[in-house]
């Protein structure tokens, strides 16, 4: 009999006013008797719908009856047949989105906790598996992976398992892309993404790091260096400014910078060498995930009042439901229907405030969503110490401005097919927020998988 | 790892090292900069690029201890390795076309203008160096300056060695004698090359400068290092650090490039607390 608690089974978190002035993971993850608990309450339908949702097609029905069961490893087992990053997924997959909005106890209820069953098979795999990744039998084939976030993780993790000797070059002193650099600890432990790194090394991996690819070698040098394609899944790190009136006084920031020197960084760490603004008064500007992040990284670092400042409404927040029901929780306020002026500063160019605009939604733009238009006469200033910018990214032009052949389109994105993540080049791949823009780790990782499959492919048919 | 292969000390706190960094040596260009961690716990920052050798693998960097990372990094030793160094980064400085130039150095800039200096004389370019310096003690790389120029100018701010002169005279009178430079570059302070390129601008010579802001990833991912150039915003990693200096706007850089000053100390203050609490165990 299954159980028809309407409600998920709550994850255990840290209180708010405590946990927003430390580090330490938010949710605190399911004890095994919860997670028999909450996997009870999964129908396992016929059809499966949450699958449809899950862009690499997690068998969600199968693993969860095997983690009612008490079978964990089994579990695990099962989740690793499709996904590469169950610990990293479960933890930030939007799954409010993806595979819980298509759960049939979503219906008269809450949906069946997908996300955080699968953060706790693969939390407790990780902790109880004794199993060590081998090293397979080389293949002689080489390939390179350009830039170590979830996507190149995935495709070098693929293609290592596969027999390829793989190589991946990373700009950063540090792997795992905006998993480490951007991603807070507080969501997203960085021992676990280290773990994942660690478990391609076994199997071979070989990581570059302090590479810049376009500026070390670029594309074309590493085919003459002997590798045989190349998957290209540099990200969309490039920050966008807001476009207003004093962007450049002291005390502005991109979510990009702020996070970095947070993050990767440490410049949470009493005593880091890493310098950073400890704003008492922050807002900002944007309304997703990095916003989000943003906003609750500035409460922890000391702040005392902290805003996001958004051009739309509440419901048009694009960042994860959890996240901002997070946030909430931890005291930042929401200025919705604001858009941001100028950025006010003193004669020393230290921010003071930013200067708004209230705005009311009119009719529907190109992406559906009402376009927010300004009230006239209704500026307002908020008073500041800090402005953080996360109004979005897009692809660095290094690859782009240095790999003839190579088709980009208006937004700066590698032109690859999705299928297989082939580009105009010959035996360049790409795939991830490089080929999509900014979007998310299971999309990126998704692409990967794909890529991965295809380079096989190309790589066999060359040398038939 | 990357290994200090050679260590030597130019002046008091002046020190220039040997890495062994073959990635970064088969591509270097003059102009371009690195950016190196000293230590896992460390923080990033950029180094000009010296001088290479792309058969040995090697990368020269000449610092000046300013601060607690390049303090850490000078207390480090032949045979001790760098935890990360990364490049070439940034563009390469673009000499084409020019027959004469007046290269302009300020203190440890000086350093950074030599390969510049070295590259143009080496390309036939006359080449007219000026190194402006506070006083003799702190002189630099005489020597290879000399051998990089077709006229060396030293001037000190006391008079201690060369002349009693600021730079921009020593320029200025250059120009006035009639001296058809096709480009000043002025590498050295912000405050320097401001100045350098308020002495050109009448004359409207072409100056570029060398933006030395402040960095993190240098790859363009941050913003941190945005300056604004023509009224309008740009990346120094990425967009140069060569710039237009009659473009740049120095105010806002420098203000900028002072923005963590109080942490800066601070970070200072610990280290030197560390090597004392160190040194105490020592003993
Ligand atoms: C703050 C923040 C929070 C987010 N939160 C979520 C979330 O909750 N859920 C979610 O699903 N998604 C989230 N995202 C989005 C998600 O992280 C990205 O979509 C995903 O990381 C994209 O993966 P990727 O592998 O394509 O690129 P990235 O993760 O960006 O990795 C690209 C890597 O390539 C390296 N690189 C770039 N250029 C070069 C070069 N020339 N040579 C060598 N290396 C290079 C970079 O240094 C980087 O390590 C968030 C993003 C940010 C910034
Ligand atoms: C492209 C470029 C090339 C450079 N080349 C040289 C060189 O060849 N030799 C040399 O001695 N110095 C060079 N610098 C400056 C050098 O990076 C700084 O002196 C160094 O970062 C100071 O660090 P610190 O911790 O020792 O001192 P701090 O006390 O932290 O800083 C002293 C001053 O250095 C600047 N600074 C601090 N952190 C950074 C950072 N992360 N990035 C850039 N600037 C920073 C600030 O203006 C600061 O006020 C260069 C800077 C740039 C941007
Ligand atoms: S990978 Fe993401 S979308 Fe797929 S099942 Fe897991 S949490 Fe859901
Ligand atoms: S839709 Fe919901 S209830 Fe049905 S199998 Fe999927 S998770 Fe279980
Ligand atoms: S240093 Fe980060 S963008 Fe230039
Ligand atoms: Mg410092």
């Amino acid at each position: 009999m299954p159980n028809m608690n309407p409600k998920k089974c709550p994850m255990p978190e840290q209180a708010p006013d405590v946990r927003n002035k430390n580090f330490d993971e938010v949710t605190l993850g399911y004890t095994a008797e919860m997670a028999v608990e909450e996997a009870q309450r999964c129908l396992n339908c016929k059809n499966k719908p949450c699958m449809t949702g899950c862009p690499v097609q997690v068998k969600i029905p199968e693993f969860i009856a095997l983690v009612a069961e008490g079978k964990f490893l089994e579990a695990a087992a099962k989740i690793k047949e499709t996904s590469a990053l169950p610990a990293v997924c479960g933890r930030v997959c939007p799954q409010e989105s993806q595979c819980e909005c298509h759960c049939v106890r979503g219906i008269k209820g809450e949906a069946v906790a997908i996300g955080r069953l699968e953060r706790f098979v693969a939390d407790y795999a990780r902790e109880n598996s004794t199993e060590k990744p081998v090293k397979p039998a080389s293949n002689g084939h080489r390939v390179a992976i350009v830039g170590a976030g979830p996507a190149g993780l995935t495709c070098a993790g693929d293609l290592a398992r596969m027999g390829y000797e793989v190589t991946v070059f990373e700009a950063l002193h540090t792997a795992g892309g905006v998993l480490m650099y951007g991603i807070p600890e507080f969501r997203l432990p960085k021992a676990i993404v280290q773990k994942e790194i660690d478990t391609l090394k076994d199997l071979g991996v070989e990581f570059v790091l302090n590479f810049v690819v376009g500026r070390s070698e670029t594309i074309d040098e590493l085919f003459g260096d002997g590798f045989e394609a190349i998957f290209v899944g540099s990200g969309a790190g490039l920050p966008t400014f807001i476009g207003v009136p004093g962007e450049n006084a002291n005390g502005v920031y991109s979510a990009n910078e702020y996070l970095t020197r947070i993050n990767l960084m440490k410049a949470y760490k009493e005593n880091s060498d890493t310098p950073i603004y400890h704003a008492k008064k922050v807002a900002v500007v944007g309304g997703g995930n990095v916003a989000m992040d943003a906003a609750r990284c500035a409460k922890r670092m000391g702040a005392d009042e902290v805003y996001i400042v958004y051009r739309r409404s509440e419901k048009e927040l694009p960042a994860r439901l959890e996240e901002i029901h997070h946030a909430k929780e931890e005291g930042v306020v929401f200025k919705f229907l604001t858009a941001p002026l100028e950025v006010l500063s003193d004669e020393n160019f230290n921010v003071t405030g930013l200067k708004c605009q209230q705005m009311e939604l009119g009719e529907p733009d190109a992406s559906g969503r009402r376009r927010p238009i300004p009230v006239e006469g209704s500026e307002f200033v908020i008073d500041l110490d800090c402005v953080i910018a996360a109004i979005g990214t897009s692809p660095n032009p290094l690859i782009r401005h240095t790999t003839p052949g190579l088709e980009t389109n208006r937004k700066g994105c590698i032109v690859a097919d999705d299928e297989h993540g082939i580009t105009s080049k010959d035996g360049v791949f790409a795939g991830g927020d490089a080929v999509t823009g900014a979007a998310t780790v299971i999309l990126a990782m998704g692409a990967g998988k794909r890529a991965a499959a295809a380079m096989d492919e190309y790589i066999k048919n060359k040398n038939k | 790892m990357y290994q200090i292969l050679k260590k030597q000390t130019l002046n008091v706190n002046t020190k220039l090292m040997v890495i062994h960094a073959p990635h970064v040596a088969r591509k270097a260009e003059p102009g371009q900069f690195i950016i190196l961690r000293v230590s896992a716990e460390g923080e990033r920052i950029p180094l000009t690029i010296a001088d290479f050798d792309r058969e040995n693998g090697t990368i020269t960097i000449i610092f000046q201890e300013v601060g607690a990372t390049t303090q850490a990094l000078g207390a480090l030793n032949e045979g001790d390795c760098l935890h990360d160094f990364v490049g070439p980064l940034g563009k390469e400085s673009e000499f084409d076309g020019f027959k004469k130039v007046a290269v302009v150095g300020g203190g440890l800039g000086c350093a950074i203008a030599y390969p510049q200096a070295k590259k143009l004389h080496e390309m036939g370019v006359e080449v007219d160096l000026i190194a402006g310096f506070r006083s003799k003690d702190i002189i630099i790389l005489e020597d290879e300056m000399k051998n990089a120029c077709t006229n060396l100018h030293i001037v000190t701010d006391d008079g201690s060695n060369g002349r009693k002169a600021l730079v921009t005279q020593v320029l200025k009178e250059l120009i006035d004698a009639g001296n058809q430079y096709d480009a000043v570059i002025a590498i050295g302070p912000m405050i320097m090359m401001k100045f350098v390129c308020e002495t050109t601008r009448p004359y409207g010579i072409k100056t570029i400068v060398s933006m030395n802001t402040i960095m993190v990833d240098g790859t363009g991912m941050c913003g941190g290092c945005r300056l604004t150039v023509g009224g309008e915003t740009k990346f120094a990693c990425v967009d140069g650090p060569d710039f237009d200096g009659h473009l740049v706007d120095f105010d806002s850089a420098m203000r900028r490039g002072a923005m963590y000053k109080a942490q800066e100390k601070a970070a200072v203050a610990r280290r030197e607390e560390h090597c004392n609490l160190y040194k105490m165990e020592v003993k």
